[in-house]
This record gives structure tokens, C-alpha cells and sequence, in this order.
């Protein structure tokens, strides 16, 4: 089983998002990235399944931040080839772009499963998978949360979620393109002094990648949420604070 | 360019592969007389599938795997008692569980999900909580005194203040933090902290076995502590303070490091006169285990305490080198949920009763963990309104008129 994961490198919200004087863009000096949650779990995923069914990760990423530790990282965890793709020029990219510098790197090589993360928090319409899946003539299935390979390799049953937790399981013919929600289990650690040895003796592949020419989505406005009319700030001691909580929550019935 | 996968080691019978300190321990550990004093001080011995005597004689017959698969590493809430009373000396807290959690960590066993986000947050920012390491020196803003930085002032300083993790970011430690500015403001003590520069000093990363991420940390911290001149280092958290002291020298490092109950107590005929307020009130003090057993500050918080007007000072049945772990040492403040799940009664529970026992007001601590854990307890044995936890430093400004 040849599995690629895309790994996305988003602005890590721990820093707090400034927005630059364009209005467009986020200030990159306040920004530090990291790798996507949801492609953490698409990455631990294709790691489960390899450890039942044999086969490769292959993790492709583009120059992003801190993406060269993030490959490193999914190396020391078990991923037997890392790909860095760098492009020319705007690093942010929305996702039409991205699924066709995705499509023609994956093109180079042949793959029986594409994983990536559902959506990431810089794109909230998850549309990467799909477009990829477009491009590549395949089938997608997103909002996965477990993936099970048929003994012949050929097809696999998926777990998709549904809104008011429900769950499907899909048959799905491979290979094929999957939007990972959440892996069976949480990511693993890395103790860090394997991830030195690795980034010691490992090598992160880069390869060049062409932007392509695709009509790309273009941002208007960014702006940081609006305190709302409906919202009322409770003020106190924390005693004060749990007591008007608890007060609102059972005037609103919420609570017995 | 391609690589092979990464296999998890096997569990190695022979630790000191994964951890060296193990290895020149181990000829120690073959001097253990099996006499089971570790395992009788131990508090959480009775719910570890291997107590340490155990632990140690399963090592010495080449058995090490079976513990590294019990329940046995993540218990260890390194008060160190077993290590002050062994008549061998062993280091069984720092050598032989750190190595414990090593081997787990090696094998590529799934760790608890928030000792992983602690080791995970350490690693990206500094500190365990996930807080942005820029914010580091926020805490400082509406300390009502100058708190000087020590890259923007530009001269040497005759104490670099190390604040720490919990003191930087918890609010209840921030607190503490804005009355030590205070304090020293008044002693007209010459300081500067790190701000944005200070990472975690590592303490609890090396119990965790997370040797890596320790030394990461290490080379950092000695790499900017180098670039700057002071006389001495202000600690007030017990772990990293041992951790400066006794360890980072070793690998490098080689500062003057004092305690904050240390620094205070040397200078109490200049504090004792700004001790205006009369107390009046009882105090018992909780010796935390870094403070108390593994460096042997049993004289000065409690000389500090004495010098308070009006303050009688009365000792728990457990105190000094006996003194009962908060349960929060080692990487075992992550561990709550882990711990809670095996155990009768929590440690700080425990000793919170032993406080009121004493019918103290107050209970007095020296340790950036303590106010959460034992607030937390007071509240779940039903002392509240009864027991104060308050930190010395909180008590001594109260005095001073600095609250």
C-alpha cells in the first residue's frame, strides 16, 4: 500500500493573528506556523494502516515556516520519504492552487491512497481534497475517521462522519483521495532525540514545483471578529462568575 | 533520497542504552540491599504494580521490560523520599523511573494525552501550558514596580530573577510573581528577568525520561544565559532551582544560584524592619520536596516565617525530610487524571488534612505548584474559609504593606 499524506503548514494561533496594511493578508512578522492538526491525523492514519498492511508514507509539503521540522518530525514517526516542493514567489496559496502543485507532484509517482487533513483553519470550505481528487481523476471521501484496506488492496471501507454523530461506512474503490477528521488514535510522540537523530541522518527531499495558472480565489477583506450585540460580559470575582453562570443556565433551562 | 522507517526500539533489557545516567548507575543499583526502605516511604507504592524495591530487583535480574510495561513509570511523583533514605544512596526518582519513561517513550508506547501536550507545548514554546513565549514578561505590566529586562537595559545585573513557567503564565502564580517584584523593588535589590528570551529550565522533561527535549532545553538556557552578566540567579520554583543547581553544572552550565527563601533569608536584618503589619496568626509550612529533600532548605522559609509579626509557627505530623509531596512533582502535574484513576485519596488531599489537623489558618508554601493543588484540596476536604494556602512571599508583603 503506497500511501501520500499532504502536510500543511497553517498560521499556529498561539501567536495571536495580526492583519498587515494591505487589509488582505496576515502580517507575516507576527506570524509562526505549524503543522495542521487535521493533517497530524491524516499523517497517524496512513502510519496505522501501513503498520496493518504494509507499504510506504510518503509526506509531501510546500516551503512553508517551520515545514522542514514538520517533515522531519513525520520521518522520525515512521514515514519512509519526505518531499518538500518549493515554488516561486507567494507562499500562501489558496486551495485551487495548492490541489494542482499537489496533483502534478503526485503525478510523478503512483500511489494507492491520498490522505490529507479534512480542512485546516485557514480554509474552512475543506475543498483541497476534492479539488485534488479532481485533478487526479480519483474518488474522494472526506470527514474520515477510520479506514480499513480489503485483504485483495483494491477497495477499502471508510468511516465518514455525519452532522448529529452519525457515522456511514463507505466502500471505496482505490486508489482514492480521503479528507481525514480524526485518526483511529491520537498522533504519536516524537521523543525529541529521535527527531535530532533523524534530522541528523534523514534527508528531506526538495523538488521544484511550478506555479500553476489556475484562477485563483482572491481575498477582499480580512478582518478579526466583531464583538457581537448579543454577547454580555459577566465581570466578578471567579466565585461571582460561576454563580451568574450557573444562574443563566438554569433560568435558560439548560441545566436540572 | 530515500530512508528506511524509523522501527520503535524493542523494550531493551538493559536500560543505560536508552538512558545514560542508568548505565553508570547500574553497578550502583547491584549494591541495593533489597532492605525495602524505598518502597516503605514511598506514597504511591501501594498502587505501583511494581514498588521501587521492586522495581530495582526486577532491573538487577535483566526483568526491566516488565516494568517498563506496568503501571509502574507514570506513578513515580519524584518526592525523592525513597533517594534520601536509601542507605545506598540509590538515585531510584531521578535515575531509574526517568529511565523507565525513557524506555516507554522509546518503544513508541502512546503517552497520556496531557503529558504529551505538556512535552509538546515545551518543545514549540518554552513552557508546558502552550502560551505564547512573547508573552512571557506580561505577567510584569501591572507589577506597580519596574521589572527590567535584562536584554533592554543594557549592563550587568546583580541578580538575574529566572521566573519560570508556572509563575509567568499561571494567574495565581502571576500574583506571587507581581509581590516578588515588590519585594526585591523594596529591598532596592538590583534585577532583571529574561522576558520573551527564558525557556522552561527542563526539571520535569528529565523526570518524563524526555532526555532529548531536556538537553534541547539545556543548550539553549546556557547559550542565553552565557550572553549576559550577573552575580547571581533568583529562583522561586524548587524543581528548576535544584535542576540549576545540581544538574545543569554537569553539562555545562555553572551559575550561582539561589532559591528565592534562600536570597531572603540572607537578607533578613534588612527585611525584618519592613515587617510592619501584625500577623497574628497560626502558620504551618509545607516543605516541597525540592526545596526540602533534594536541597535541603529546611532553616530558611521557616526563619522567614518567624520574622513575621505575630506569627506561630506550629509543624504537621509529616515535616522536614518527611514532609508529604504535594503529588504534583516530576511530570506527575500532567498526570492528574492518569493518578485520580488509581489511587484512594490524592496526595494533596492528604496533606491538606494533615494542615488542618494542626489547626493552622494558614498553610504556607514555597513552590509555584502549591497554590493550585493545595487551593484545589482545601476545597475537596471542605476547609474552606478554614485553611489558607498562601505562599511566603504573599505573606511577607502582606507585612510589608506591598499586598
Amino acid at each position: 500500500m503506497n500511501i501520500a499524506v499532504l502536510a500543511k503548514q497553517v498560521p499556529d494561533l498561539v501567536e495571536g493573528l495580526e492583519i498587515d496594511a494591505s487589509g488582505k493578508a496576515l502580517d507575516p512578522d507576527s506570524l509562526r506556523y505549524i503543522l495542521s492538526e487535521t493533517d497530524d491525523h491524516a499523517l497517524e492514519e496512513a502510519l496505522l494502516i501501513k503498520e496493518r498492511v504494509g507499504g510506504r508514507v510518503e509526506v509531501f509539503s510546500l516551503e512553508v515556516g517551520e515545514v522542514r521540522e514538520a517533515l522531519y518530525a513525520a520521518l522520525a514517526k515512521g514515514a519512509d520519504r519526505a518531499v518538500l516542493a518549493q515554488t516561486e514567489g507567494e507562499v500562501r496559496l489558496d486551495n485551487h492552487t495548492l490541489a494542482r502543485i499537489f496533483a502534478d507532484l503526485l503525478g510523478r509517482g503512483s500511489y494507492d491512497l491520498v490522505l490529507t487533513g479534512v480542512r485546516a483553519i485557514d480554509d474552512l470550505d475543506g475543498s483541497l481534497g476534492g479539488l485534488l481528487a479532481g485533478y487526479l481523476g480519483l474518488p474522494y471521501v472526506g470527514l474520515v475517521r477510520k479506514v480499513e484496506i480489503a485483504s485483495d488492496s483494491a477497495t477499502a471501507i471508510v468511516e465518514k462522519e455525519y452532522p448529529g454523530s452519525y457515522a456511514a461506512e463507505l466502500e471505496v474503490r482505490l486508489p482514492a483521495v480521503l479528507g481525514i477528521q480524526a485518526a483511529e488514535q491520537p498522533p504519536r510522540y516524537v521523543p525529541v532525540s529521535r527527531l535530532r537523530q533523524v534530522m541528523k541522518t534523514a534527508k528531506v527531499e526538495v523538488q521544484d514545483a511550478s506555479l500553476p495558472e489556475v484562477l485563483p480565489v482572491a481575498v477582499e477583506r480580512l478582518s478579526q471578529p466583531e464583538e457581537g450585540a448579543g454577547a454580555a460580559m459577566l465581570s466578578g470575582n471567579p466565585e461571582e462568575i460561576a454563580r451568574q453562570i450557573v444562574d443563566l443556565l438554569s433560568e435558560r433551562r439548560l441545566v436540572g | 533520497m530515500t530512508m528506511g522507517t524509523f522501527e520503535a526500539a524493542p523494550i531493551p533489557e538493559k536500560p543505560g542504552v536508552l538512558f545514560p545516567e542508568i548505565a553508570s548507575a547500574e553497578d550502583k543499583f547491584r549494591t541495593c540491599l533489597q532492605c525495602g526502605v524505598c518502597t516503605g516511604g514511598c506514597p504511591m507504592g501501594e498502587v505501583m504494580d511494581f514498588a521501587p524495591r521492586q522495581a530495582v530487583k526486577m532491573l538487577l535480574d535483566g526483568r526491566f521490560g516488565e516494568v517498563v510495561e506496568s503501571n509502574t513509570p507514570w506513578l513515580c511523583i519524584a518526592c525523592h523520599t525513597c533517594a534520601t533514605r536509601c542507605p545506598r544512596q540509590l538515585l531510584i526518582s531521578d535515575s531509574l523511573f526517568p529511565a523507565l519513561r525513557a524506555a516507554v517513550m522509546a518503544a513508541g508506547k502512546p503517552l497520556d494525552q496531557d503529558l504529551q501536550k505538556a512535552l509538546q507545548n515545551t518543545y514549540l514554546y518554552g513552557n508546558p501550558m502552550g502560551e505564547s513565549p512573547r508573552k512571557r514578561a506580561e505577567w510584569a505590566k501591572t507589577a506597580g514596580v519596574p521589572v527590567p529586562i535584562v536584554s533592554q537595559i543594557k549592563r550587568p545585573v546583580d541578580v538575574l530573577w529566572i521566573v519560570e513557567c508556572y509563575p509567568s503564565f499561571e494567574p495565581r502564580n502571576q500574583e506571587i510573581s507581581r509581590k516578588l517584584a515588590r519585594i526585591l523593588n523594596a529591598l532596592g535589590v538590583d534585577f532583571a528577568i529574561l522576558g520573551h528570551e527564558e525557556r522552561c529550565m527542563g526539571d520535569c522533561e528529565w523526570l518524563a525520561g524526555e532526555r532529548g527535549l531536556f538537553e534541547m532545553l539545556i543548550e539553549r538556557n546556557i547559550e542565553i544565559l552565557s550572553k549576559y552578566r550577573f552575580k547571581q540567579i533568583l529562583m522561586t520554583d524548587p524543581h528548576s532551582y535544584r535542576t540549576l543547581r545540581n544538574v545543569y553544572p554537569a553539562l555545562g552550565g555553572r551559575f550561582v544560584v539561589k532559591h528565592v527563601v534562600q536570597f531572603l533569608a540572607e537578607r533578613l536584618s534588612q527585611l525584618k524592619p519592613l515587617l510592619k503589619k501584625q500577623m497574628d496568626v497560626t502558620v504551618t509550612y509545607h516543605d516541597s520536596c525540592c526545596l526540602g529533600r533534594k536541597t535541603g532548605h529546611y532553616d530558611e522559609p521557616r526563619a522567614l516565617l518567624q520574622a513575621l509579626p505575630g506569627v506561630k509557627l506550629v509543624e504537621m505530623i509529616q515535616n522536614r525530610e518527611s514532609s508529604l509531596c504535594c503529588g504534583g512533582g516530576a511530570t506527575t502535574i500532567y498526570l492528574d487524571r492518569f493518578i485520580q484513576d488509581r489511587v484512594k485519596d490524592r496526595l494533596a488531599d492528604r496533606r491538606v488534612e494533615q494542615a488542618a489537623a494542626t489547626k493552622a489558618e494558614i498553610l504556607a508554601v514555597a513552590c509555584p505548584f502549591e497554590p493550585s493543588r493545595f487551593e484545589d484540596a482545601v476545597k475537596v476536604t471542605g476547609q474552606e474559609g478554614k485553611l489558607l494556602v498562601q505562599d511566603i512571599l504573599e505573606l511577607l508583603a502582606e507585612s510589608m504593606g506591598l499586598a
